[in-house]
């Protein structure tokens, strides 16, 4: 018989920090200067000090500055902060909703407005995006009334989805949002194919998609790459590395701290990126989208960032981490710094700032009213059950239908 | 007089019981080592047993599987969980194609005595992806054994022998009645407190595989289901005012033919109730063997109450489900001459 190892089995690895530990991050050595902006046709191994560095463009001087500046105009950087301060109001109002039983459940985005927000703004309106369930902002940067995103987080009889869905799993066609689904992962290897479809018909569309550190310990993250890597398809590859999968920490997804060279080895240029820096996140967005539509095929891309509240409604984070820690990140917070950006080249001030949050409020406390009045899923009315019996097929066939008014029999009665 | 436990920690004492007496079990899943699972059922046997028994794994369900398979064809007793039972089936290969089959493929030199242990079926307002109940697309795969429990009591019994077996063993747990039977009414749910099957033994104690349990005895109908709609039956049958054996299947694969047949011949009348989809339900199995075995015994159809053949809705979930009125129209069907 071969010996054990001892008392000891198993490399069982831990997360930095526990309820009760002190919390507080290694400083960044990462500034705004380090890094070149590389020609878009680069070679994946010329990219690898992005890959193991972090692209930043706001320094912690709230300047902005290095090769990745964007240079947007102050009114797109306004309009990115609106997109941002609407999303974490909105989602407080929902969250506080959920907590009168009148959504089943939610998840905000807290900490990461500016990931879907700035990323989908660098983007063309016929780029189509394929999120997770924490990418909800871009829809606002599409366009989406918030009227309708309430209506389908109640279930009510507006719900463009019909109640079929669980909150927050949008879908926004109109605004190439695709569907969101509750397996993790499932979304990035499919984006592949999205994009090279819109590659097969010759259309100048880049397919964005996202995951979560967590996630890219599915073998879809792998599919992707390498599909994408192979067929060199039009697509931004995303994991959105905010430490935290509920309760698992990102030593569980990945030995090494960093996720963005895991591309290098599949031959695809990847970057990691600022995921709290509105300006470096849209560079590197675009930049990438330049190289898709260039045919010079996908980019990685890992967006640093901390989740900074819970993992959804269901979840209590102050049981497996400090609850204070996200207010250590040294990323800090994604719109404090661009509004301090703003304020510190002179184009906004805290009374700006504080009369947008009052109008953002009213206008999301006016969209929640109108849209409970088409039913809150504590007292109804709610779409109706034949949506169950639609849409499974493109036409039902015989035993549903047979089902079907078998369920309307009881429903009715 | 012995603890009240609800189905949570039924569970965790289960667990807690086979980690002290064996140091085979080990046990790894997404959320179940610090945190303890997202339904609790693994709290605190971490801090217990130690971080090299009982530990996170990476968000890969079929990371999870493979890596059991290893384990188990290697002398070890993984239990492990699946999330949600929606969440199984990047799974699925390595429990179909690899689980299943490796005893027969190896000619008996290895085998895997894995427990997958998942929460499955609805009534939490889950939708699509944390509400399915997909036990029928492991009863079709030979080499596998199916357990589907409904109680505190036989949570623990069944979660034992599924240890206990050699086999893999599919475990599903009804999440709706962690925390309490569920009557068929969202509205009123009320607590395991109380309830005879909510006293467990803390010792450890076993229910056989492959054996049903009678959960209510009669004479004019024969009902069979398992998971929280043997809960939903009890109700129904109460509301029938039909006298009617429930039996509660517990185990799917094998499912205790004997005591069916035996229950239908005596009442001639059988009602199946699942909430998964009807099309190649497990009762279509349980129908089709029913009448093989106790057709001249029948006097009437057998009567298949089920989920529709749909994926599980959100909002409108209690028009999916199978109710209790459902039930209880199908046991009085089944008394017309």
């Amino acid at each position: 018989m071969s010996e054990g190892h001892g008392a000891d089995p198993l490399h069982i690895p831990d997360a930095p920090h526990r309820p009760g530990d002190e919390a507080g991050f290694i400083e960044w050595p990462w500034s705004p200067e380090d890094l070149k902006r590389p020609d878009v046709d680069c070679d994946a191994t010329e990219t690898a000090s992005m890959a193991e560095g972090l692209v930043r463009v706001l320094g912690d001087d709230n300047k902005s500055s290095g090769h990745w500046d964007p240079k947007l105009s102050t009114e797109e950087m306004k309009s990115g902060l609106e997109y941002m301060m609407r999303l974490r109001i909105f989602d407080d109002r929902m969250m506080k909703m959920q907590r009168t039983g009148k959504l089943s459940f939610y998840m905000r985005s807290y900490g990461e407005e500016a990931v879907a927000i700035a990323q989908t703004m660098a983007l063309k309106e016929q780029d189509w995006l394929f999120p997770t369930y924490r990418q909800p902002g871009a829809q606002f940067v599409r366009g989406r009334d918030m009227v309708s995103m309430i209506c389908h987080c109640i279930g009510n009889e507006m719900d463009n989805v019909k109640g079929r869905q669980m909150p927050v799993h949008y879908t926004y066609r109109d605004g190439r949002f695709i569907s969101v689904s509750s397996p993790v992962g499932t979304q990035f290897s499919q984006a592949v194919g999205v994009a090279l479809a819109s590659d097969y018909k010759g259309l100048d569309e880049v397919t964005i998609t996202w995951i979560g550190d967590g996630a890219s310990a599915e073998g879809d993250y792998h599919y992707a790459l390498n599909f994408a890597s192979i067929f060199q398809a039009p697509v931004i590859l995303n994991v959105v590395n905010n430490q935290w999968a509920i309760s698992t920490h990102k030593n569980f997804a990945s030995k090494n701290s960093n996720f963005a060279v895991r591309g290098l080895p599949y031959g695809i240029p990847s970057i990691r990126v600022d995921g709290n820096d509105f300006l470096a996140l849209y560079s590197v967005t675009a930049w990438a989208r330049e190289r898709a539509s260039a045919g010079l095929g996908p980019t990685h891309i890992e967006v640093l960032t901390y989740r900074a509240g819970a993992h959804s409604s269901s979840d209590d984070p102050s049981r497996y981490r400090p609850s204070d820690i996200h207010s250590f990140w040294p990323g800090g917070d994604p719109i404090y710094r661009l509004r301090d950006h703003l304020k510190e080249i002179g184009e906004w001030s805290d009374e700006e700032h504080q009369k947008l949050s009052d109008r953002i409020d009213s206008e999301v406390m006016a969209a929640y009213k109108e849209a409970v009045k088409f039913g809150d899923l504590a007292n109804g009315p709610y779409p109706s059950s034949d949506a169950i019996f639609t849409e499974v097929y493109e036409n039902p066939p015989w035993h549903l239908e047979e089902q079907w008014d078998e369920m309307k029999r009881w429903r009715d009665s | 007089m012995m603890p009240n436990m609800n189905m949570v920690e039924s569970v965790n004492n289960a667990l807690d019981t086979m980690l002290s007496k064996d140091n085979d079990v080990i046990m790894f899943g997404e959320d179940i080592g610090y945190f303890g699972g997202v339904f609790r059922t693994c709290d605190g046997l971490q801090e217990k047993h130690g971080k090299h028994r009982v530990f996170d794994s990476p968000l890969s369900e079929g990371g999870i599987a493979a890596t059991a398979f290893g384990m188990g064809i290697n002398g070890l007793r993984p239990v492990v969980e699946i999330q949600f039972a929606d969440y199984i089936f990047p799974a699925y290969d390595q429990i179909v194609n690899e689980m299943a089959k490796v005893r027969h493929r190896s000619g008996g030199e290895f085998w895997c005595p894995v427990t997958i242990r998942t929460p499955a079926g609805g009534g939490i307002r889950g939708g699509h992806h944390h509400s399915q109940s997909p036990e029928a697309q492991f009863t079709h795969t030979p080499g596998l054994k199916v357990v589907y429990c409904s109680t505190p009591y036989n949570a623990k019994g069944l979660l034992i022998s599924a240890i206990e077996d050699n086999d893999p063993v599919i475990f599903f747990e009804p999440k709706r009645c962690y925390r309490g039977p569920f009557y068929g009414d969202p509205h009123n749910v009320p607590t395991w407190s109380g309830h005879p099957e909510a006293e467990v033994p803390e010792s450890h104690y076993s229910i056989p595989l492959g054996e049903a349990r009678l959960a209510m005895e009669g004479d004019q109908c024969t009902v069979i289901s398992w998971g929280a709609m043997v809960h939903v039956c009890e109700q129904a049958i109460s509301d029938s005012g039909v006298s009617c054996d429930l039996i509660d299947l517990q185990t799917l694969v094998p499912w205790d033919r004997e005591a069916v047949v035996k229950s239908i011949q005596k009442t001639g009348r059988c009602v199946i109730v699942h909430e998964a989809p009807k099309t190649s339900g497990f009762g279509a199995e349980m129908a089709a063997s029913i009448q093989e075995r106790c057709f001249w015994s029948l006097e009437s159809p057998i009567e298949r109450v089920t989920g529709w053949d749909t994926p599980f809705p959100h909002t409108t979930e209690w028009d999916y489900m199978p109710g209790p009125d459902r039930v209880a129209a199908a046991i009085a069907k089944t008394q017309e001459d």
